[in-house]
């Protein structure tokens, strides 16, 4: 019989602290209170003192509330039966199955050793082309989308979790509005992809420390799917709400912040849970895609800028559009080589023209004269953005690189797109101008990288 | 030291209060006993503070599972590293366990508790004595050689074996592993002491077995332009890359890491992303070095800390890689330490320093922050060794500034403790214009191996031509004289073709002093002729298309047909167009002659 602690000492915020002996740290503990059971778990011994964080939170807890310590730290259910199913941040379901108990498996575990890991090598096609085209993604990878409240990061998500060529997804939601965890529900089940899905998601009414379980526990699971020789693909939104959950407790915990109010181990908090991803030699791996929204559309704020620093690359969605600046995939060059002969040329070449059209844009609004080219440019950066850039087209790579062409032939002639000769021979629309027609070079390559 | 044991009082996330019984020592070694589903762990740790009978330990692994009265036993040494042969080519964590053995034994997780030794106990050295029965030595003097890769790997008198000893022992030319003892020495009062092949020496504390420290002066040469040509880097000198995520720093190390002009290079890749270690060793086995003909990992150690692993160990890793590098330096050998970054190890000491309850400073970064780092860079340098010998330690660290921005407390302290700053620019990176170190901002300290004249004139001309740029984006190109857009061609010209460079252009990507001297005095020819132009486009053009030349040039392999074919082109190209001398250039070309 495990020893109940009916004398609660201090209260404050989501955690409390009692006087017990025998206790582990990172264990769990159950309080009761009049309102319900609830998990807390250890995060500081000071003698027989033990300082819990309660999972359902400090509200309403009273200091005779009831105590027991459980012997083992944080744990989830892991099987098959995992899939299709819906669960809070504790792993507790939403749906209307059966609570799952067997095969418990502890979350937060140790990283992997960097000698077992090997060079990212596959390619995972989105159908979007500023993704599959410019910032591909690859397996293994860990990518937030930076956005701002408002932009539809989360339809950009759940579009990807649905055509991305993985085994699995796992959805991590944190804070998630009630109508967006419906409308992740709704389309992954319209587009029969829940049977392979499991989600976590803590919503914004749902106590704040439960926020901050949604990543380890998603991660847990994904890990052992990925042993298992699943591609696992884990989205995470949105990251920000985990950073300020953990803003909370440190506050509550009277810990001396670092920058605007955030601990200052928030860089190694996050790197621990986005180094999960991985790709297990001889096994699966975990590809995690994130959703970081930047407070004040700032950019350098704690969170964006520790994520920055963690992941490799990021997408910037804005005005609905990712955008080709900023913009970056760490990882792309070790699989475009492979794909198809033009598509570094078309990245290079398009991005290159696309800096130019904005330059264009800018003279215009300061009133300079616009020469023949800046016209160009401008039919050019039109298309681009309606033709490539706008998140509905929806093309496999080979079609978008051949639209790429196909925009470049209606804008300009062949010398003036700044790509090689031979690749124009063998790429360029007949349709459009012929070969070698105009002399003038384009301002383009200087990075040496299209030449 | 004798052996204390003590009891855990307390735990906060990685910091265990211990009540100790006996004698404790400040950085000493500690192992706390823990169950971990039923089996006995031991996890090290490091005394970080003492107060009376209470000490705080750091521990460097997860404190999950710990609990009040736990044992702890202290070991009665400070953290310390194994050094003798085999350190090169290996990959370490922050403490020295070799990864690939723990994969070996472990799979694909870091299993917490876990120690191996560092250096191997089978593999045996070919053994040549040095000394003689009777000839006396002090610490850090040579015994005996071994071959280690293509290095002598001299078997040195254990560092911490202060005073003059008599040799009465030398073992004879052999195969030993490295534990045999292959020496016996006694101390003035005749007291005898074995000594083997490896020996450890405490992390923190800066190895001073030399005669003298002297000036960094002989460049170490990156084989990357911009450095090497404007911000130079000194052998047994500091450096530093600040810059924004994504700026370029990791692949700006990992550039240096393979083409510096160095013996050894220690990479200690400290709380980043373990990917890009990954890149390091895999590559470098496969890459040869072309100084030597052998791969690169043969002159590499890895000291890997990624940020995943757990952050005290990332404190600890810094200092792991120094100490092995100033172990070859005692060699007499040129040193090279990467650290990748130094913020993530400045955050390490951030979190304990919080959990310490330390009054904060800046950031909350404690108040000896700037000493820490101070002391870190200070253990770079060259020196002369005892037997006339030199050797040298070149510290070069990254530094990740929150928000990009330069002013926060660990780019400051380190820009007041380092010789050379490389700052990269985010304006630069975003342009693709790499490496992105800022021309402008950026500086050094150091001599390089180009003329200082012809580079103070080039970096003149960045400055004049940076200035018309940022005046023609108010007055447009129409408001600019012909004169002053010269300049702005001319600067954007010396960037194109000379400060960016190609890192994937199996050419462009080292370009070693020779070269660099050959394509400078290219470049400073055409920066000091008056050319003649009629018009802004005529200019632009001529530009352009002689930027292509230059560029297909510095892809062009060294003094081959293309090389000198294009050379030629360039030479011509600019004295066709050239309309005298500029006149602040009069004096510095004619002392030319
Ligand atoms: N010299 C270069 N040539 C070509 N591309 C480069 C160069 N330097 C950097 N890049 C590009 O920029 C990306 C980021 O570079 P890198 O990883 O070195 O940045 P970083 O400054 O180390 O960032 P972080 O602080 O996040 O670690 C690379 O993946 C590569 O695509
Ligand atoms: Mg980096």
């Amino acid at each position: 019989m495990r020893k109940v602690y009916s004398r609660i000492e201090a209260i404050a915020g989501n955690v409390i602290t009692v006087t017990a002996d025998d206790v582990r740290y990172g264990h769990l503990a159950m309080v009761t209170t009049r309102y319900g059971k609830s998990l807390a778990e250890v995060i500081r011994l000071d003698g027989n003192r033990v300082s819990l964080q309660v999972f359902a939170g400090g509200r309403g807890i009273s200091t005779g509330d009831e105590v027991v310590f459980l012997g083992h730290p944080m744990q989830v259910s892991f099987s098959d039966n995992l899939l299709g199913r819906i669960f809070d941040g504790r792993g507790t379901p939403r749906d209307a199955g059966p609570p799952l108990e067997d095969n418990l498996i502890e979350i937060g575990g140790p990283s992997v050793n960097p000698a077992m890991r090997i060079i990212p090598r596959n390619m995972i096609r989105t159908g979007i082309p500023m993704i599959d085209v410019f910032n591909s993604l690859v397996e293994s990878q860990k990518l937030p989308i930076f956005s701002v409240s408002g932009e539809p990061y989360n339809e950009l998500l759940s579009r990807i979790a649905m055509q991305a060529e993985v085994d699995m997804i796992i959805l991590g939601g944190m804070g998630l509005k009630y109508d967006d965890y419906l409308y992740f529900r709704e389309v992954l089940e319209e587009g029969g992809a829940m049977s392979r899905t499991v989600f976590f998601v803590h919503t914004a009414s749902d106590p704040v420390v439960e926020c901050l379980l949604v990543p380890d526990i998603s991660l847990a699971v994904a890990e052992k799917f990925a042993l298992g020789g699943k591609r696992v693909l884990v989205l995470l939104t949105d990251m920000t709400n985990f950073a300020d959950s953990m803003k909370e407790i440190a506050i509550t915990m009277e810990q001396v912040p670092s920058n605007r109010g955030y601990p200052g181990d928030l860089y190694s908090q996050l790197a621990s849970r986005y180094e999960k991803a991985v790709d297990f030699e001889g096994a699966g791996s975990i590809t995690i895609l994130g959703v970081t929204t930047m407070p004040g559309d700032d950019v350098t704020h704690p969170v964006p800028d520790n994520t920055g620093y963690i992941t490799e690359g990021q997408y910037y969605l804005r005005n609905g559009r990712i955008e080709p600046f900023g913009s970056l995939s760490r990882l792309k060059q070790l699989v475009n080589d492979k794909t198809r002969d033009d598509h570094r040329a078309v990245m290079d070449g398009m991005i290159t023209l696309y800096a130019n059209y904005r330059e264009s844009v800018e003279k215009r609004s300061m009133g300079f004269r616009m020469s023949e080219w800046d016209t160009k440019l401008l039919k050019y950066g039109a298309l681009f953005e309606s033709e490539m850039m706008d998140l509905s087209v929806n093309i496999p790579l080979e079609q978008a690189l051949d639209r790429g062409w196909s925009i470049l032939a209606e804008c300009f002639a062949p010398a003036e797109s700044g790509l090689r000769t031979e690749l124009i021979n063998r790429f360029w629309p007949s349709t459009g101008g012929s070969p070698g027609s105009v002399a003038a070079t384009a301002e383009s390559g200087s990075d040496g990288e299209t030449a | 030291m004798s052996q204390s044991t003590g009891r855990v009082l307390g735990v906060n996330g990685n910091m265990v209060s211990v009540i100790v019984e006996g004698d404790v020592a400040l950085n000493e070694v500690g192992y706390i006993t823990v169950d971990s589903d039923g089996e006995e762990k031991r996890l090290k740790s490091e005394v970080i503070r003492v107060r009376g009978d209470r000490a705080e330990v750091q521990v460097f692994e997860m404190t999950r599972g710990i609990g009040v009265d736990d044992r702890v036993e202290f070991t009665g040494e400070l953290l310390a590293v194994e050094l003798g042969p085999g350190l090169l080519g290996r990959v370490y964590d922050g403490l020295q366990n070799p990864l690939p053995e723990l994969a070996a034994q472990c799979g694909f997780f870091l299993d917490r508790g876990v120690y191996l030794n560092a250096l191997d106990r089978k593999l045996t050295w070919a053994f040549t004595p040095k000394v003689a029965v009777g000839e006396t030595v002090e610490r850090a003097d040579t015994l005996g050689i071994v071959p280690e890769g293509i290095f002598e790997h001299r078997i040195m008198v254990p560092f911490n074996r202060y005073g003059s000893y008599t040799v009465r022992q030398i073992a004879s030319a052999g195969e030993y592993t490295v534990d045999h003892e292959i020496a016996r020495l006694a101390d003035k009062d005749g007291n005898e002491i074995g000594v083997t092949m490896m020996f450890e020496w405490p992390v923190k504390r800066a190895v001073d077995c030399y005669a003298e420290r002297l000036k960094p002066e002989d460049p170490m040469v990156t084989k990357v332009r911009i450095i090497d040509t404007f911000f130079p880097v000194a052998l047994g000198g500091t450096y530093c890359i600040p810059g924004p995520f994504g700026a370029g720093k990791t692949v700006l190390q990992q550039i240096t890491s393979r083409n510096a002009e160095v013996d050894i290079v220690i990479v200690a890749a400290c709380g980043e992303r373990a990917g890009e270690v990954v890149e390091t060793l895999r590559e470098f086995p496969e890459l040869t070095d072309p100084r030597t003909g052998r791969t690169l990992m043969e002159r590499t150690v890895i000291i890997c800390n990624t940020s995943s692993m757990p952050v005290a160990a990332r404190e600890a890793s810094v200092y792991t890689a120094v100490t092995i590098a100033e172990y070859y330096r005692q060699m007499g050998l040129n040193v090279l330490l990467l650290a990748d970054s130094t913020s993530r190890w400045a955050q390490a000491m951030r979190e304990m320093s919080g959990r310490l309850e330390e009054i904060p400073g800046e950031e909350a970064f404690p108040a000896y922050l700037e000493s820490v780092i101070a002391g870190f860079y200070e253990r770079a340098g060259v020196v002369r060794l005892r037997d006339g010998g030199h050797g040298s330690v070149t510290i070069g660290g990254t530094v990740s500034p929150a928000g990009g921005n330069f002013e926060e407390p660990v780019t400051q302290a380190t820009l007041k403790v380092v010789g050379a700053f490389h700052g990269l620019s985010r304006e630069r990176s975003d342009a693709r214009r790499y490496p992105s170190i800022h021309p402008l901002e950026s500086w050094s300290k150091y001599r390089g191996p180009i003329d200082r004249g012809m580079v103070e004139y080039a970096r003149d001309a960045l400055h004049r031509g940076n200035e018309v740029g940022q005046m023609m984006k108010v007055v447009g190109e129409e408001g600019t004289s012909l004169d002053d857009y010269l300049w702005y061609l001319k600067s954007e010209f010396t960037d194109a073709v000379y400060l960016q460079q190609n890192a994937f252009d199996m050419v462009d990507a080292a370009v070693d002093t020779e070269r660099q001297r050959f394509a400078f005095a290219m470049l400073f020819t055409l920066l000091t002729r008056k050319l003649s132009f009629a018009a802004k486009e005529e200019a632009r053009s001529w530009f352009a298309e002689l930027r292509q030349r230059f560029i297909d040039f510095n892809g062009a392999k060294w003094q081959g047909d293309e090389f000198n074919r294009l050379h030629k082109e360039i030479v011509s190209t600019i004295e066709a167009r050239t309309a005298g001398t500029e006149e602040n250039a009069e004096q510095l070309v004619g002392e030319r002659g």
